[in-house]
């Protein structure tokens, strides 16, 4: 007989981890959801949970918290993915969240949706009763997403305490819960952003458009650069040009900044990216720069 | 490529941050801007030089405090490896982290400061490593640049912590004399100690072989979920029923002869599915999909094993528990939910036996109860039978957890020592 090591590889190794995360989170919950933004993360999740569960359906909704402010291209992706999976999409629009009065829209310059979708978020965990919540965030993102749980434990307020995590070991996780309380799961937890490109490519997933190197006018703003779009409110001192530019996240267009770039294909951003010396959400996100601890205030709140 | 997760331990001021800050730096890791905002963050505390410890402490109680709280994971990659760091802090206040960063690593840095030498807390870094089955460990003896780069001090502490070691469960030790400040033998072989005839630390990471670290001998299938498609995507899957799980021992393969527990019946593996499509064989840590020949009532938290090689069916365990709760302290008569593999149950603590004390492994049969980071040896009552392997064996079928059933927390992590 053959001698085998049975080495396996890096991304085998991480999509068998986040598949026995999605399973174990349908085998214990009653409602969970997976967050579904249109972004990277979100769509290299989406496809696990579709290999989780093949040949059956994926056995719960997606959610898209949706500020109104985001691309018209990452739209019209998330629409055509949900339809080609027949899975159930639930948008919860931090529109209505203003509407309702539920939170105050932020004015001038400077003015974000970003810290709304919290209450959006929160609100719509709430009312849809979702018990678990997974989401597509990386532990190498951010210095407090490199402390969380895999199952990060929210209280009735959908607050995050850090110095009170169930502690987690071997693949055992604790899903136990009162009511009105919840569960984030993030089954990308031991992803880097260069495993995540590296299985976009090994798997020939789509992805938006905005994620490869186009023609776009856009302006200047603390060293990012934020598009022309409606929803930008941008200064006389602030003039449009254009470049060609691609994102390496996808979040809001008032918050998320591109790079310049000519990469055209996933080859040539994994080489963009293996090269760079400039994380990506220090590139690409004002929301991170505010301070030392932006994250973790957010996280705390009960933000993604 | 393939992935090697390993976790550090070493207390205060040993240059646990320093060495890891080195390993990301030269390994390309930490960003520009990420080092950017630590150098002005020490500027603004007066601090001369950049401190490194600040990539990883990531809290802002941490930073204020300037100490680690919690277990940390950091990543970085070389051409050969992708690396996963679990790291921990030593004070014997977070045993319970280090417990947990241990629990899932193929190997782990304990850090000496060369001045020190083997101290108390060395000890207790080498017993809790070894109580997890840590499979490769190394001995880092760090600011060889302020004892001159001595042969001598560096002999003399490996003499000391291999003597102490050889009580232990350790299996590969290997002993690397460092100036994480320099960078002596970190990622290139140090021109300082040309005495020194062994590989650099980032080479020994990206070689030592783990392969053959997973249990590849005694299949084990814990049933994680059922598969019946209601709404299957294609109607060849209308009769569909998969048990989907993550191997957690040895290789099936189909048409391999399998046990079902706990019922005792037998059945052989009609086709191992994946959603790529069928494989030859499965191994730890697939993920796949098992079909069988017959139609046997299987459920989440059976096992699937071979007929002449099956797990205990226990109810009775005898176990090392590590107690990770400030609140509450175990006792004999505690009563608590038992989560092993993918089986819950609940669980009633018979008996403490001893209480370990880690520093000097002496034993106290008169202790009555484990506070936080204590550790002990328990026997268990389970109210259903557990298909358990002795943790030495098995990491996944021999390691539980224990969550109390009023704050729903997890207070203890143990370890299956004896099965009956
Ligand atoms: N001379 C020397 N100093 C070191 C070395 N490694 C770390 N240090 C210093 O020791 C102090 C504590 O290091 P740090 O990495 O913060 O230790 P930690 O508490 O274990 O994380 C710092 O002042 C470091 O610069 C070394 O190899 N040689
Ligand atoms: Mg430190």
């Amino acid at each position: 007989m053959l001698q085998r090591d049975y080495t396996t590889s890096q991304l085998d190794v991480l999509e068998a981890e986040a598949i026995h995360i999605m399973r174990e989170v349908a085998a214990e919950f009653e409602r969970p959801c997976l967050l579904f933004s249109g972004g990277k993360d979100s769509i290299v999740m989406l496809r696990i949970a579709e290999k989780a569960f093949w040949p059956a359906p994926i056995p719960f909704p997606l959610m898209h918290v949706d500020t109104g402010h985001n691309f018209d291209e990452v739209i019209e992706f998330r629409d055509r993915r949900v339809e080609e999976l027949g899975a159930k999409l639930v948008v919860a629009s931090v529109q209505d969240s203003i509407d309702q009065g539920r939170v105050t829209e932020q004015t001038g310059r400077r003015a974000s949706r970003n810290r709304l979708q919290t209450t959006t978020l929160l609100d719509a965990i709430e009312e849809q009763r979702y018990d678990a919540v997974f989401g597509g965030a990386r532990r190498d993102e951010e210095k407090a997403r490199a402390k969380e749980r895999v199952f990060s434990f929210r209280d009735e307020f959908g607050q995050w305490d850090p110095k009170n995590q169930r502690p987690e070991l071997w693949n055992l996780y604790n899903g136990r819960i009162a009511q009105g309380e919840h569960i984030r799961v993030f089954p990308l937890s031991n992803w880097t952003e260069l495993d995540v490109w590296d299985y976009i490519r090994r798997e020939g997933i789509e992805i938006p458009s905005i994620y490869f190197a186009h023609t776009r006018k856009v302006f200047e703003r603390d060293g990012m650069l934020l598009p022309d779009a409606d929803v930008v409110q941008r200064g006389d001192d602030e003039p449009l040009f254009e470049a060609v530019v691609r994102y390496r996240t996808v979040g809001d267009m008032t918050c998320t900044g591109a790079v310049q770039s000519s990469a055209a294909t996933v080859e040539e951003i994994i080489e963009e990216i293996a090269a760079t010396r400039i994380t990506e959400r220090g590139a690409t996100r004002a929301d991170d720069r505010a301070s030392e601890a932006a994250m973790e205030d957010r996280k705390r709140e009960g933000y993604f | 490529m393939d992935i090697l997760r390993f976790a550090t331990a070493g207390s205060v001021d040993d240059g646990k941050s320093t060495l890891i800050g080195r390993l990301l730096f030269d390994s390309k890791a930490i960003f520009e801007d990420q080092l950017e905002a630590v150098e002005r963050t020490s500027r603004d505390r007066g601090t001369e030089y950049t401190d490194l410890s600040l990539l990883t402490d990531g809290l802002r109680a941490e930073r204020e405090q300037g100490i680690t709280i919690d277990v940390a994971y950091r990543y970085f990659a070389t051409p050969r490896r992708k690396f996963i760091i679990a790291d921990t802090p030593g004070h014997i206040q977070y045993t319970r982290n280090m417990v947990t960063g241990a629990s899932t690593a193929d190997l782990a840095i304990i850090l000496i400061d060369a001045r020190k030498g083997v101290l108390e807390q060395s000890r207790r870094h080498a017993f809790l490593t070894s109580l997890l089955r840590v499979p490769h460990l190394v001995l880092a003896v760090n600011k060889m640049d302020l004892v001159d780069y001595s042969q001598e001090r560096f002999e003399e502490i490996r003499e000391e912590f291999t003597a102490f070691a050889s009580k232990l469960n350790v299996n590969d030790l290997t002993f690397i004399p460092i100036s994480a400040l320099n960078g002596d033998n970190v990622v290139s072989r140090s021109e300082n100690m040309p005495w020194y005839q062994g590989t650099s630390l980032l080479h020994h990471l990206e070689n030592v072989h783990i392969a053959s670290d997973r249990n590849l001998t005694d299949v084990r299938f814990p049933v994680q979920y059922v598969i019946r498609p209601q709404r299957a995507t294609d109607h060849a899957f209308h009769d569909y029923r998969g048990y989907a799980g993550q191997v957690a021992g040895g290789v099936l393969k189909p048409g391999d002869e399998v046990v079902h527990l706990p019922s005792g019946l037998t059945t052989r593996i009609a086709s191992i599915d994946t959603f790529d499509g069928p494989v030859e064989e499965a191994f730890p840590p697939m993920s796949v999909t098992l079909r069988f020949e017959d139609d046997l009532d299987i459920s989440r938290g059976d096992m699937i094993a071979r007929p002449n090689n099956q797990p205990n069916a226990a109810q009775d365990l005898e176990a090392m528990v590590c107690w990770m709760a400030d609140t509450s302290k175990l006792t004999p008569r505690s009563k608590l939910t038992i989560k092993h593999t993918t089986r819950t149950a609940r669980a009633l603590v018979r008996d403490l036996q001893y209480r370990l004390d880690v520093n000097t492994l002496h034993r106290d049969e008169e202790a009555t109860s484990l506070g936080l980071n204590e550790i002990g040896r328990v026997t268990l009552r389970v109210t259903q039978p557990l298909f358990v392997d002795d943790y030495g064996r098995n990491r996944l079928t021999g390691g539980f957890i224990l969550v109390d059933e009023t704050t729903n927390s997890t207070v203890a992590a143990g370890m299956i020592m004896e099965t009956r």
